[in-house]
């Protein structure tokens, strides 16, 4: 059951609050102090590539992400409802491409299902100012592989699958101690 | 913690002080700024990175743009950083193989100065 459920629309000053409120629910959970960074930067990192992929397919639908601890191990889910996302998965990440995800239900895109505590949205946040003009040999974020291969530096386990119309990124961390 | 950042030119070299978190939302600050200082034509560039509390791979994606920009130029970005919770990202995508990264900004000054006495 879900200890935690945040929604948020794809704009990427939220990310900073899906990081803050995941530290948040992780220490009140009990992860050891010295994984918290560890869980920030992957939440962050899940969050990052879910934004990217909205802003390019589905602008107005919400990210979620749900944060569950049962004691044993504490669990992130981000998902996603960009049609494709999976699929634009690049290959030789070591991420295996696993079924769904336990933990991540399987409508998809729609918000807020039963166990969530509670729900953030803020579906009418201004957009972020405009930035440099883009130059399309330097992009701003590095391929979508990198943040996957820190977030599989990050977590104890890493699971990628399909959900609803979109993608859920599962995040897991088993031990009560950073491996750094 | 927002984003803060300022430069300055010391030897030569213009510093880059950068306070607070980089991410996705920030980020493209940074980028604009390094972007600006390649224009007018500072190819020396050192990223102080000690007040940053958080970076992810969409600020590694800058700072990676920069250097390939400087790189343009024959010139150079190092950075300053001690803090494990920052170098750690790095050593998860192999970048500090790419990177000068120093102590202190003296330090990577003086490492940049000795890098150019070298004879090519």
């Amino acid at each position: 059951m879900a200890t935690v459920e945040v929604t948020f629309t794809p704009l990427p000053v939220h990310v900073r609050t899906a990081r803050l409120v995941a530290t948040a629910v992780a220490r009140r959970s009990g992860v050891a102090e010295s994984l918290l960074d560890e869980v920030r930067l992957a939440v962050g990192e899940a969050c990052s590539r879910a934004v990217e992929a909205h802003q390019r397919h589905c602008p107005t639908e919400p990210i979620r992400v749900s944060l569950t601890d049962d004691g044993e191990q504490f669990q992130v889910v981000v998902t996603d409802a960009a049609p494709g996302s999976e699929r634009d998965l690049p290959a030789g990440t070591g991420l295996m491409a696993h079924g769904r995800p336990a933990g991540a239900r399987a409508e998809g895109g729609n918000g807020h299902g039963p166990g969530a505590d509670l729900v953030f949205s803020e579906e009418s946040a201004a957009p972020r100012e405009s930035t440099a003009p883009q130059e399309s040999a330097v992009p701003l974020r590095l391929p979508d592989d990198v943040g996957l291969a820190v977030i599989a530096g990050l977590a104890d386990d890493v699971r990628i699958g399909p959900a609803g119309p979109g993608t859920s990124v599962t995040m897991i961390w088993k031990r009560r101690t950073a491996s750094y | 913690m927002d984003l803060k950042l300022s430069n300055s030119n010391k030897d030569g070299i213009e510093i880059v002080d950068v306070e607070g978190e980089i991410d996705v939302y920030t980020a493209p600050r940074l980028r604009e700024l390094l972007i600006e200082l390649v224009n007018k034509k500072n190819y020396q560039l050192v990223v102080n990175m000690e007040k940053v509390e958080f970076l992810d791979s969409t600020g590694l994606g800058v700072l990676v743009g920069g250097l390939k920009r400087v790189r343009a130029h024959d010139g150079s970005l190092d950075l300053v950083c001690t803090q494990e919770r920052i170098l750690k990202i790095f050593r998860i995508t192999g970048l500090t193989k790419v990177f000068g990264i120093h102590e202190s900004v003296d330090q990577a000054i003086a490492a940049r100065k000795a890098e150019k006495r070298l004879p090519a």
